[in-house]
């Protein structure tokens, strides 16, 4: 008998709710969006507390990043054969922005399970976790930015006006950042081994994408044509591409355009649908 | 102007065992069209909250009463919007605060200011508001010079003294609690009752899960008994406390 009353109430629901999932999602993310200070505020205690206690905090990071990127520079440029003064500043920006954009998607997985706390107790809209964390992954970001001038007046480089451009590309970067790690976290809070998958995943993107290697290496067209079905790396492109001084594609720009919209439609489907079950799954 | 609307609200939890929950599970179960399982969808619900309709209006004071398990909590987190009704209809206007749990939020890294303003911001408050009212609330929780030293080092006194201080002065228009709270040593304590009786004067209407029945009397006037997440009485705090405590 119970059953039966759960199936109909199940089946009487589902009707309630695909009219409202859209207006659910949306509501949510504009009441998020309204609560920025907030965000701003839950964002960089994050970052505080890697400071406490220690004085270097997340510049710690940056060190390592530092001397990766050193390392990786001198062994690889040998191994490529490309000029250092080209290699180091492509490899510069693709290791910050590729450390931004992985981070952004393993925090994503746990956006809404490390959140649980307040999930249960407060009623503050979900989106609001999202945002704390691509606000978090920014600001650590900021930090190792320092990076990018040592390298790049280190080999002799200068930024042109065309890095001016970088910044509607990051943006853009975040947009589908923002979209991704919206339906990552509600998926990883309903199956808990996604976030391991996801992790393997990234490691495979990390190799096919030109972060290490510069595209120009590619032998032939075949290699090339896996670039262009390579969403990171349009999305790299559109901000590294504007800081070395060149123009990213018209394709890159319309790639992630196009990625941003898709992606976002859904991602407030899946939202939409889902968001009143997190509370449960968590 | 706020409202507390239920209509045949039902509340089902899923339970996914370790196995049940994994995608690699989910997968197999596709590809071999088997279920495990009984239930059509091979899963476990274990209903919390069943066929609850009440509405909740300005000046109700509401006691939830029952057992360990008889969905108190459930409802109270489904009041404050955190829950959303696996069935029905939940209608719910107004500012809601939850004094649940008071330490939510709570940094034991941070200085006790800086957790005022975090504790605070949870609440809905905005900068603005915490810093007019901060040297109201270290004035109220008796920190001195303490508010400036994180939070590990307080004491578990200390540290509820100014989770309360600053959870009470927020004045919402539906005020959520787990039973009375009651913090600090004698002095203290005296101070507290008289801002919560305040707080809760203050509000439209207050919901409160709890187990004394002094409290109840006190402070309540309407009664809702649950019983294995359904309604067993809702009235008057005379005659449902009657009928629950005996005598």
């Amino acid at each position: 008998m119970l059953r039966d009353a759960l199936q109909l109430t199940q089946k009487s629901n589902k009707n309630f709710m695909q009219e409202n999932s859209l207006k659910v999602a949306l509501k949510d993310i504009r009441a998020a969006t309204a609560r920025y200070p907030l965000v701003a505020m839950l964002g960089w205690q994050d970052v505080r507390q890697r400071y406490r206690r220690s004085s270097l905090g997340p510049f710690w990071l940056t060190i390592s990043m530092g001397v990766m990127i050193g390392t990786i520079g001198v062994v690889f440029g040998q191994i490529f054969n490309t000029p250092m003064q080209e290699y180091l500043p492509f490899l510069t920006i693709g290791i910050m922005l590729w450390g931004f954009i992985s981070s952004v998607i393993t925090d994503g997985c746990v956006g809404f399970i490390s959140a649980e706390g307040i999930i249960k107790q407060l009623p503050i809209p979900l989106f609001v976790h999202i945002q704390r964390m691509l606000w978090r992954n920014t600001l650590i970001l900021c930090h190792n930015i320092i990076i990018f001038p040592l390298a790049f007046y280190a080999t002799g480089n200068s930024l042109s006006l065309t890095a001016f451009l970088s910044i509607p590309g990051f943006f853009l970067l975040l947009l589908n950042l923002a979209w991704a790690g919206l339906i990552l976290a509600v998926l990883c809070a309903r199956y808990r081994d996604l976030p391991q998958i996801v992790g393997s995943v990234l490691q495979v993107a990390f190799y096919l994408t030109p972060i290490m290697w510069m595209p120009a290496l590619l032998p032939s067209r075949v290699g090339l044509s896996i670039l262009y079905v390579n969403p990171i790396f349009h999305l790299l492109e559109i901000v590294r591409a504007p800081l070395l001084g060149k123009l990213p594609t018209m394709y890159s720009w319309i790639f992630s355009v196009a990625l941003a919209v898709f992606g976002w439609v859904v991602a407030i489907v899946i939202y939409g649908r889902y968001k009143g079950r997190i509370a449960y799954w968590l | 102007m706020a409202l507390i609307d239920f209509q045949n609200v039902c509340v089902d939890f899923p339970i996914y065992n370790a196995n049940g929950r994994s995608l690699k599970k989910r997968l197999i179960q596709v590809a071999t069209g088997g279920q495990l399982g009984a239930d059509p969808q091979g899963r476990v619900v274990v209903r919390a909250l069943e066929d609850l309709s009440f509405t909740l209006k300005d000046g109700d004071r509401v006691a939830l009463l029952g057992h360990n398990g008889a969905g108190k909590s459930t409802l109270l987190r489904l009041s404050s919007g955190v829950y959303e009704p696996s069935a029905g209809v939940a209608r719910i206007e107004g500012e809601i605060v939850s004094l649940i749990d008071i330490s939510l939020g709570i940094d034991p890294e941070a200085t006790g200011r800086e957790n005022i303003f975090l504790r605070g911001g949870l609440l809905g408050m905005t900068r603005r508001e915490i810093s007019n009212r901060i040297d109201e609330i270290i004035d109220f929780s008796e920190l001195g010079d303490f508010v400036d030293m994180p939070l590990r080092t307080y004491s578990t006194g200390m540290h509820l003294r100014l989770a309360f201080a600053v959870s009470t002065i927020v004045r919402p228009e539906i005020l959520l609690m787990d039973e009375w709270l009651s913090v600090g040593d004698e002095g203290f304590k005296h101070k507290a009752e008289k801002r919560l009786t305040e707080l809760v004067e203050s509000t439209n209407i207050l919901v409160i899960a709890s187990h004394s029945r002094d409290l109840v009397m006190h402070t309540c006037n309407r009664v809702i008994w649950l019983e294995h997440g359904k309604i067993r009485m809702d009235g008057e705090p005379d005659s449902v406390c009657h009928a629950y405590f005996g005598l």
